[in-house]
């Protein structure tokens, strides 16, 4: 076992490496600079001399070869470089920010896996009937809402309407604030994981050793616990670790219109404003997240199928 | 007499709670919204000229100069009085003696060197040494040939003798949060970057980036009875629905509105009563290159001008969410020209010009522009048909804000659509026309005419305001003559408000930036304790 997760932490160097790399690039090929997006609002016009200081400040005029240098031996010493913005230590901002976002991710995963696994046996356990095909019309527009319109709503209904929610804020994260951003980020794995655990258990259902495990007699109970649950975890496990990393990148959305001060709202303000260590930094904290939940994912499944080997 | 006495009574009740009304109601909580992007620089002002960080900065820090809404002018904040010399080089302030930072300390002149010294550090770029630039010897600061401000002198503890190079009115330069006075012992720690000390009317409690600012009374605010609030707490909400909701669900007390939600708002029986309109210094205009061939030409950016119904755009795009513009300057600088008249629809006329230019058949250009709902792309989908029918075509080219800042400022475009400050000072604002000013610094459309710039150089010479007005209003219909821009609109900002919330001020330089020692909260307001 921890060999494989040697292994896999090995592994995620190079994914790293090729993401900065990427990041790196692209950030060198698309134009305007953290100088010029001061003067975006067309408010306070940053005098050239200004703008070929602070580009120097920055570092921006060197070759591109010469910053990229400088960005891996940075990366190497887990140095993640300074806030063109808020001239911080990049893993500062960072940190303050993660907090907020993990928050929103695992309470809305939380709602997706209370509401949606169940969802999903009960409607493979009863195919065809109203809570199948209620279940599954819900799970499907549940995936087409956009993340946007349906935050929207919930604060229309919850906080103007009924008055029972904020309908903004962090409030230090207490629960009152975060039921509905993390509703509307929730349901969409919901609706997903309500598929997949129907499709998986339908599956399950029609297998051998389950059909074998009823004719000597087993309860139903007990087929539903040891071979049918047991069986389409390791499916459901998988599609909670990518819906995971899913949630978090899509979190940017919901931040937004939430005014929560989290890692998406930060990332977004940073490409605008092309304040490139941050923007460079947040993707890479969150792809090393996705990483490392995968990485989980896959050794739970493997202690829950000991037909799975660390490979 | 019983009759006239229960009138007299009655009367006297209804005036003294009229008054009472209007008294400042001490207490309660400022629920202010940030809504210009989901999050502010850090809390180091000096390094932000963006409009978003000036709207926390208010509560926390004061300048040398504060802007005076109803005045419309800059006026002496941290100073009492101000000399001229007779050259009108030479500004002696005479600084507040009762102005302490939040930690305790009074603000003397040496705070004052010290900030504007820091501004100038020719290693870090902070943006408002355009600003302090004035003043003789900060180059030589930021060039790093000196480690002093010469043009600045203590003469003692409260008082400053400023030497600048030009004549000039340094209020419109030191207003701006971006020039803030900083205690000189706490700013050059680390912990001001998370921690930050001012002089204004409140004193930093928490900030959560991405979500708010707290800051609450500091009890040694230089003005009496001033800040009528205990509290000030900021929202960062860059979302127009979002905000929308909140203000509805009486969460925020005030919230700037955009087109479609101004209509809303003004159709609406109630939210009607709230709503504060102010023409801001901000003009949107198409800026035409004149290295691109057919805009060298003044006649074809004056057919643009006569080819483009911009009444009927604002009405139905806009939602009559701003003024037709008749030249750079907006209604609410001093040298705006109330007689001027802007160019009128006439699309045969524009074929005329456009024939006499030698583009009978038209000529295609390429209009650079963000996705801006005001000053944008749907702008720019409305104008295309009209041009389209003086034989000129459009080709869109899709933005960023920080790619169009860009290349307007390197001047690689044909033509660009945006909103430009305009003001406060009418000097300062048409200066990105004179020759002499660089296309990187603002005068994007490489402006250059003679007439204009012997204008501009004698208005900014003169002692005589009026004379100096007139010039500049000169200056401004040669701009309009010229058209090296299509003039389109002047922003009108509106801000709703709460029924709750009083003391707003109708600023034209930025309606989200309010003083907010002069706002109070009634007793209705659900922030009222």
């Amino acid at each position: 076992m921890l060999s494989f997760i040697v292994r896999r932490l090995l592994q995620t160097l190079p994914i790293i490496l090729a993401v900065a790399a990427l990041i790196f690039l692209m950030f060198s090929v698309i134009p305007g600079t953290f100088a010029s997006s001061m003067s975006d609002d067309g408010r306070s016009v940053l005098d050239a001399e200004v703008m070929a200081r602070m580009n120097k400040e920055f570092g921006l005029e060197d070759p591109v070869y010469v910053r990229f240098g400088k960005y891996i031996a940075q990366l190497a010493t887990f140095d993640l470089g300074t806030s063109f913005r808020s001239r911080q230590p990049v893993a500062d901002v960072i940190a303050e920010r993660l907090w907020p976002t993990a928050q929103l991710a695992l309470a809305s995963m939380l709602f997706a896996i209370a509401v949606g696994v169940p969802l999903g046996f009960i409607a493979a356990l009863r195919p065809g009937s109203w809570i199948d095909t209620f279940s599954m019309v819900g799970a499907v527009s549940g995936l087409s809402l956009p993340k946007f319109w349906l935050g929207l709503m919930l604060m229309y209904l919850f906080a103007l309407v009924l008055g029972w929610l904020p309908s903004f804020g962090y409030g230090g994260g207490s629960l009152r604030y975060l039921i509905l951003p993390s509703i509307a980020l929730g349901v969409a794995p919901l609706a997903l994981l309500a598929r997949t655990t129907r499709a998986a258990v339908l599956e399950i259902m029609n297998a051998d050793f389950v059909r074998t495990a009823r004719s000597k007699g087993m309860s139903e109970s007990k087929v539903v616990r040891w071979h049918l649950t047991r069986n389409a975890l390791v499916i459901i496990l998988t599609t909670i670790g990518l819906q995971f990393g899913t949630v978090i990148g899509q979190a940017v959305v919901i931040e937004k219109l939430f005014s929560w001060p989290g890692l998406g709202s930060l990332l977004v303000d940073s490409v605008t404003l092309r304040d490139i260590p941050v923007v460079q930094g947040s993707i890479l904290v969150i792809v090393l997240l996705f990483l490392l939940i995968n990485m989980l994912v896959d050794v739970l499944c493997a202690i829950i199928d000991p037909r799975i080997k660390y490979t | 007499m019983l009759k006239t006495f229960v009138i007299t009574t009655a009367l006297a009740l209804t005036m003294s709670a009229s008054a009472y009304a209007q008294t400042p109601r001490q207490g309660g909580t400022i629920r202010f919204t940030a809504p210009y992007g989901s999050s502010f620089a850090n809390l180091d002002i000096h390094t932000s000229n963006r409009a978003q960080d000036e709207i926390w900065a208010k509560a926390i820090h004061r300048a040398l100069y504060n802007w005076d809404s109803k005045a419309n002018k800059p006026v002496l904040e941290l100073a009492k009085e101000v000399t001229v010399s007779s050259d009108g080089l030479v500004h002696t302030f005479k600084l507040r003696d009762d102005a302490y930072f939040h930690h305790g300390r009074k603000m003397t002149a040496d705070d004052v060197i010290w900030s504007f010294t820091r501004l100038m550090d020719g290693a870090k770029a902070y943006p408002g040494a355009r600003y302090v630039r004035i003043i003789k010897g900060a180059v030589e600061v930021e060039k790093g040939q000196a480690k002093e401000i010469s043009g600045l002198k203590k003469i003692d503890d409260f008082t400053i003798e400023m030497t600048l190079t030009e004549k000039v009115d340094p209020g419109f330069n030191f207003y701006q949060s971006m020039t803030s006075i900083y205690p000189a012992d706490e700013a050059s720690k680390d912990t001001f970057l998370t921690k930050p000390i001012g002089l204004g009317p409140f004193k930093f409690v928490e900030y959560v980036p991405g979500s708010r600012l707290v800051a609450q009374r500091w009890e040694k605010f230089y003005l009496p009875g001033k800040p009528h609030a205990d509290r000030v707490s900021i929202s960062i909400m860059g979302e127009a629905s979002a905000r929308d909701v909140a203000f509805r669900n009486k969460e925020v007390d005030a919230s700037i509105l955009g087109p479609t939600q101004y209509v809303a708002y003004k159709a609406d029986p109630e939210l009607s009563k709230g709503l504060l309109e102010v023409a801001e210094v901000y003009t949107r205009n198409m800026g035409m290159n004149p290295n691109f061939k057919p805009f060298s030409d003044k006649r074809v950016r004056q057919a643009i001008n006569y080819a483009i119904d911009a009444d009927l755009i604002i009405k139905r795009l806009v939602k009559d969410k701003a003024y037709r513009a008749t030249s750079w300057l907006p209604t609410s600088s001093p040298a705006y020209d109330k007689d001027m008249k802007p160019y009128p629809y006439d699309p045969e006329k524009a074929k005329q010009l456009l024939a006499e230019a030698g583009y009978a058949e038209g000529f295609e250009f390429e209009w650079t522009a963000t996705s801006n709902e005001s000053w944008g792309i749907p702008i720019v989908e409305a104008v295309i048909p009209m041009l389209e029918k003086v034989g000129i075509k459009v080709k869109i080219k899709p933005v960023e804000g920080t790619v169009l800042s860009e290349l307007t400022s390197k001047g690689d475009y044909q033509a660009y659509i945006w909103s430009n400050t305009s003001g406060p000072d009418p000097l300062t604002a048409l200066k990105c026309f004179h020759s002499a000013t660089p296309q990187s610094a603002c005068n994007y459309t490489q402006f250059k005419n003679a007439e204009f710039d012997k204008l501009l150089d004698e208005a900014a010479a003169s002692d005589d305001q009026t004379k100096r007005l007139e010039n500049l209003k000169k200056a401004n219909a040669i701009l309009r003559e010229e058209a090296p821009m299509w003039w389109f609109n002047y922003n009108k900002a509106v801000m709703a408000y709460q029924p709750w919330i009083k003391g707003l001020q109708p600023n034209a330089t930025e309606l989200a930036i309010q003083n907010y020692e002069d706002i109070w909260v009634e007793a209705s307001s659900p922030a009222a304790k």
